[in-house]
């Protein structure tokens, strides 16, 4: 075939170019453009619109069934009285973990992403359309349960926080480092099954940190509410921090 | 599989550009995919015919270039080459490298007739 027109003269043929190849008019045009350029524009303006609120946005990231909705519903029940809430839920089906929010009395909103494996910066600057942001401290938004895709795209948060459940091996920070890079704090969940499980908590950190030397971990069980504390204590720092920057 | 949504993104910078110029089809398309962008060069190849597919990039060559990854050893100060995330500095034996170059996913040029 030939490489220049795709016609099927093969090399080495007589092969008279009557007809018009196209590089008469082929010119190349220089782009330089980030393939996220678009996305994160949008992050961008999510960024700006949640600073005007002084909101403080966390974008929750894990793998599925780390118990990142279980530890939602614990932080919403034990502070709703103290700070004003809203959620954001990415699944690719049902509602089911919208539901479970809803019945904390917090407002939620489920997107689902249908075949997407991620949420985009697009998808959280409509969802957050009906919510009243002015009268709310702190935005949850818990991404579609996947230690790949939503590593790269930036949803205009403060903060990507990982949730890394014992029952899932110490390694995981290995194994997916673009996501434990892109997180400021990790969360070690269900600690309280520690006794039962063959894991290495100190190893689990050590590798985080290897991917990662400034993330800040904290470890806790949403179910004993083992080290929970310190948890809500990360989040009244940040809200603070928002408010003295706006 | 978000290369699915990156090379849509692909195509449709395509879209936007060569029409900008006024092209009437487009040859090939170029990429830069850095080594610790988490992008795999087969999913993007693959996904880039099924998005170019009925569109004027439809039959364009996709080009992908590679660069290296790069990472700086936060105790020692030392670069070294990166190809993968977890990686000890050949210096001092650190484990904490911050990532300098290799997460770079950049459309580069395009080819338009």
């Amino acid at each position: 075939m030939c490489i220049d027109c795709g016609c099927s003269s093969l090399p080495g043929n007589a092969h008279q170019h009557d007809h018009k190849h196209a590089e008469k008019n082929s010119r190349t045009i220089r782009v330089e453009e980030d393939l996220l350029a678009k996305n994160n524009r949008l992050a961008i303006n999510n960024r700006i619109r949640f600073a005007a609120e002084q909101l403080l946005v966390l974008n929750l990231v894990s793998s599925p069934g780390s118990g990142k909705t279980s530890l939602l519903e614990r932080t919403l029940i034990d502070l709703k009285n103290k700070f004003d809430f809203a959620v954001l839920e990415g699944d690719q089906q049902t509602s089911n973990d919208a539901d479970r929010i809803a019945a904390t009395g917090v407002p939620v909103k489920q997107i689902n992403t249908g075949t997407g494996c991620h949420l985009d910066a697009h998808m959280v600057g409509h969802g957050v359309d009906d919510f009243d942001l002015p009268a709310t401290d702190i935005l949850m938004i818990e991404n579609v349960g996947n230690l790949v895709c939503p590593a790269s795209f930036d949803l205009g948060e403060d903060h990507k926080v990982v949730v890394l459940s014992v029952t899932e091996g110490e390694d995981k920070p290995l194994k997916y480092p673009q996501m434990f890079q892109a997180a400021e704090l990790m969360l070690i969940n269900k600690i309280d099954l520690l006794p039962y499980l063959r894991f290495d908590l100190q190893q689990c950190k050590a590798f985080a940190r290897q991917v990662n030397p400034r993330i800040e971990i904290i470890e806790l069980s949403c179910h004993s509410g083992e080290g929970m504390t310190a948890w809500y204590d990360w989040l009244h720092a940040g809200v603070e921090r928002k408010r003295r920057q706006a | 599989m978000h290369e699915l949504s990156l090379t849509q993104s692909i195509v449709e910078l395509a879209i936007e550009y060569a029409r900008r110029e006024n092209a009437e089809a487009i040859r090939s398309v170029t990429v830069e995919i850095g080594a610790l962008s988490g992008v795999s060069d087969d999913a993007v190849a693959f996904a880039f015919d099924v998005c170019s597919k009925g569109t004027m990039a439809d039959g364009a060559r996709l080009v992908i270039l590679h660069t290296a990854g790069r990472g700086r050893c936060l105790a020692c100060h030392e670069e070294s080459e990166l190809s993968t995330l977890t990686h000890t500095c050949p210096r001092c034996g650190g484990l904490a490298l911050e990532t300098v170059q290799g997460q770079e996913m950049k459309f580069t040029e395009l080819e338009v007739d």
